[in-house]
């Protein structure tokens, strides 16, 4: 009994052991922004199901963690809603001796979210009003910037509440970035970037922080990614874009400023799509980058990356609309693809 | 010396390492031993704890040397840091917070350790201790979603036009704000002052008492006049345990102070504390020289630690020398 068991035994561990190799987990590991986290562990989880080989692990600890974790060469790819700067691609470069290289994966949007009594969803903002609220020069809710572009909505005269991101984020790179563009006092006075110095307002951490702040707060104003927005239903405003047009953002918005700035798109994809051409462009949009290194020595991560990559933009983008994250144009699918024959 | 000696006379008992063994055995040296290592291990880990923020900080000193402390714009996008605003958050709401926590937790140990019955005294201190294990974010959302909307109908409403033409009840009020942050703060640590005073003041001689009411004080005298004065130390330990939590606390602080590295005069105007700003930035902060000036925040967080803790140990040998000896 105890031979027929030892046996038995022996052959379980033959047939585990032969199978093994042929089931050798190719692990890769990233690290970074947590606005793509969802759609990025949808994406792995049914990369997975096709490839039981790979597996991706991936941990949402923000875009600077995720450019620091790359530079250091910690993970094996990096994700971040904040466009990488020169200084920090050279930084890269210097440590690695090759590049690091930005590929777009969905695009989002920042949305301006408001509590006024009395007033619906759907507020019209131009962009000269929007720059004015977040520099406090306009202050006051009935300010004719504010009134002109919608008529018939009563707007009180009450003090503008600005409430803003304390915690550094991709959505504030986003909005900053609108404003840098759209308003030259801005540019000069505060910049672009994940957490900047405030003129006015309160902080709140996080989207949840925000939207609660302005919850709670009579005649605030704050800004909220879009799914954000959409999944706790509350009222957000309408941008007007660069040909005038006030645009309501929602993921067919969102793409068509990711093809209108496809044109003028550099070969690094390292462009920024706010305030993007296009009739129906929403001008407060973003791409999300996943960061991958140039040269990948290790032969099986190289290629599963790469055909990873490829599925992303293939079947992969077909998952994004349904998590309300916006697809990438097909413009800018087929630049990337060519993109991914520079990893090597 | 002593293991070769082992090794050449391992077995003979009553020479030296006999005695060593034998005096092992009576756990006297193993017990000294292990208790050193205990206590050396604090200082270890306090010792890389400063080295490490000292290291990964000298950008940052270097770059902007003492100005750190004493300018108050901060600025990632231009790489301007200043300390100031966050210092001046950390120390008010931390002030604020034992104005109201000091007298109300010595007070409710007073009468759970002297004049409660014991039964009552039992319940209370365990809704004490279940108080000080409620996680902080959890006191962060009371915060907002209780406290704040109670502050702007009643509270503020009722300072403003009693106090309103003092400064620091002047300004509009949104709701998160350094007051806010100090009350909830207030709340956090009032558990430990509580928990730690009666402790103290259970632990005070019963010959003392007794002697004070065969002198012919009454309960109260007895206990404000001898009890309280014997156990004043403790009770300041007490405070200093809440105060390093009220400095350091960060969650339930970030979610209610409003996050703004402003110094207004107004209590009621939003503000940012140390410990809320490294929370906040840590994660996305690029560049070297902005990791490096949180981290030197971090440093300046333990050093303020150190400060306020030693002035309060002054202040307690100040008051204790008057005291006659009565602490100890």
């Amino acid at each position: 009994m105890n031979k027929l068991l030892f046996i038995s035994g022996l052959a379980v561990a033959a047939l585990a052991g032969s199978a093994f190799p042929a089931t050798a987990q190719t692990l890769i590991n990233g690290a970074g922004a947590t606005f793509p986290s969802p759609i990025y562990t949808k994406w792995f989880v049914e990369y997975h199901k096709l490839h039981s080989d790979v597996q991706f692990n991936y941990q949402p600890l923000g875009s600077g963690a995720g450019i620091k974790q790359i530079t250091e060469g910690t993970v094996d790819f990096g994700a971040s809603d904040i466009l990488l700067s020169d200084d920090q691609l050279k930084d890269y470069e210097n440590k690695h001796h090759f590049g690091v290289l930005m590929f777009p994966t969905v695009a989002g949007a920042a949305v301006p979210t408001y509590n006024i009594p009395g007033v619906k969803t759907g507020l019209n903002f131009t962009a000269k009003a929007l720059a004015g609220i977040f520099l406090g020069t306009i202050n006051k809710w009935n300010d004719p910037e504010l009134t002109k572009p919608n008529p018939g909505v009563k707007l009180p005269n009450a003090d503008i509440v600005v409430v803003h991101r304390s915690d550094g984020s991709g959505t504030t790179f986003c909005w900053t970035d609108f404003l840098s563009k759209i308003s030259p006092d801005w540019k000069s006075k505060v910049g672009n970037g994940g957490s900047v110095n405030w003129p006015v307002g309160l902080g709140a951490k996080g989207s949840a922080g925000v939207s609660g702040q302005v919850q709670q707060t009579a005649n605030s104003i704050g800004y909220v990614e879009l799914i954000f927005a959409e999944k706790n239903n509350i009222p957000y405003g309408n941008v007007q874009n660069s040909s005038g047009a006030f645009i309501k953002p929602e993921l067919s918005s969102i793409t068509a400023a990711a093809a209108g700035a496809a044109k003028t798109m550099p070969a690094d994809f390292r462009i920024s799509i706010t305030n993007a051409p296009g009739k129906t462009a929403y001008p407060v949009s973003t791409f999300t980058w996943l960061l991958i290194p140039e040269q990948i020595p290790d032969g099986a991560k190289q290629r599963d990356i790469k055909d990873f990559l490829h599925w992303m933009l293939t079947s992969g983008q077909d998952m994004a609309e349904p998590l309300t994250y916006a697809k990438l144009p097909k413009e800018v699918v087929a630049k990337e693809e060519k993109a991914i024959a520079k990893v090597h | 010396m002593a293991t070769q000696a082992g090794i050449a006379q391992p077995i003979r008992p009553g020479g030296r390492v006999g005695s060593f063994i034998h005096n092992l055995k009576t756990g006297d040296d193993i017990a000294y031993g292990v208790v050193w290592l205990c206590a050396t291990s604090i200082i270890v880990v306090t010792a890389l704890l400063v080295l490490e923020l000292w290291i990964n900080s000298a950008q940052a000193r270097t770059h902007f040397g003492f100005d750190f402390l004493i300018t108050s714009i901060w600025d990632p996008m231009a790489g301007k840091f200043g300390a100031l605003p966050f210092i001046y958050g950390t120390v008010v709401s931390s002030a604020l917070a034992l104005l109201i926590a000091v007298p109300l937790g010595v007070g409710a140990a007073i009468f759970l350790a002297e004049l409660a019955p014991p039964r009552l005294s039992d319940l209370l201190t365990f809704c004490i201790e279940l108080l000080a294990a409620v996680p902080s974010v959890i006191y962060g959302l009371i915060g907002i979603f209780v406290l704040i909307p109670i502050l702007e109908k009643a509270v503020v409403p009722a300072l403003k036009s009693s106090l309103g033409f003092l400064p620091v009840f002047s300004g509009p009020f949104y709701g998160v704000s350094i007051f806010s942050a100090g009350i909830v703060l207030a709340v956090m640590i009032v558990p430990f002052i509580i928990s730690v005073s009666r402790e103290v003041l259970l632990a005070v001689p019963r010959d003392l008492r007794e002697a004070a009411l065969a002198v012919g004080a009454t309960k109260w005298e007895s206990t404000w006049q001898v009890v309280v004065p014997f156990a004043r130390t403790g009770i300041f330990g007490s405070i200093f345990l809440a105060l390093a939590r009220a400095l350091g606390e960060t969650m339930a602080v970030t979610m209610v102070i409003g996050n703004t590295p402003r110094i207004q005069a107004s209590l009621l105007a939003p503000g940012y504390s140390i410990a809320a700003v490294i929370a906040n930035e840590f994660a996305e902060a690029t560049g070297d020289l902005y990791t490096s000036a949180l981290i030197e925040l971090g440093l300046v967080l333990f050093a303020l630690t150190i400060v306020l803790n030693a002035a309060a140990q002054l202040l307690i040998m100040a008051t204790t020398a008057k005291g006659a000896g009565a602490s100890r």
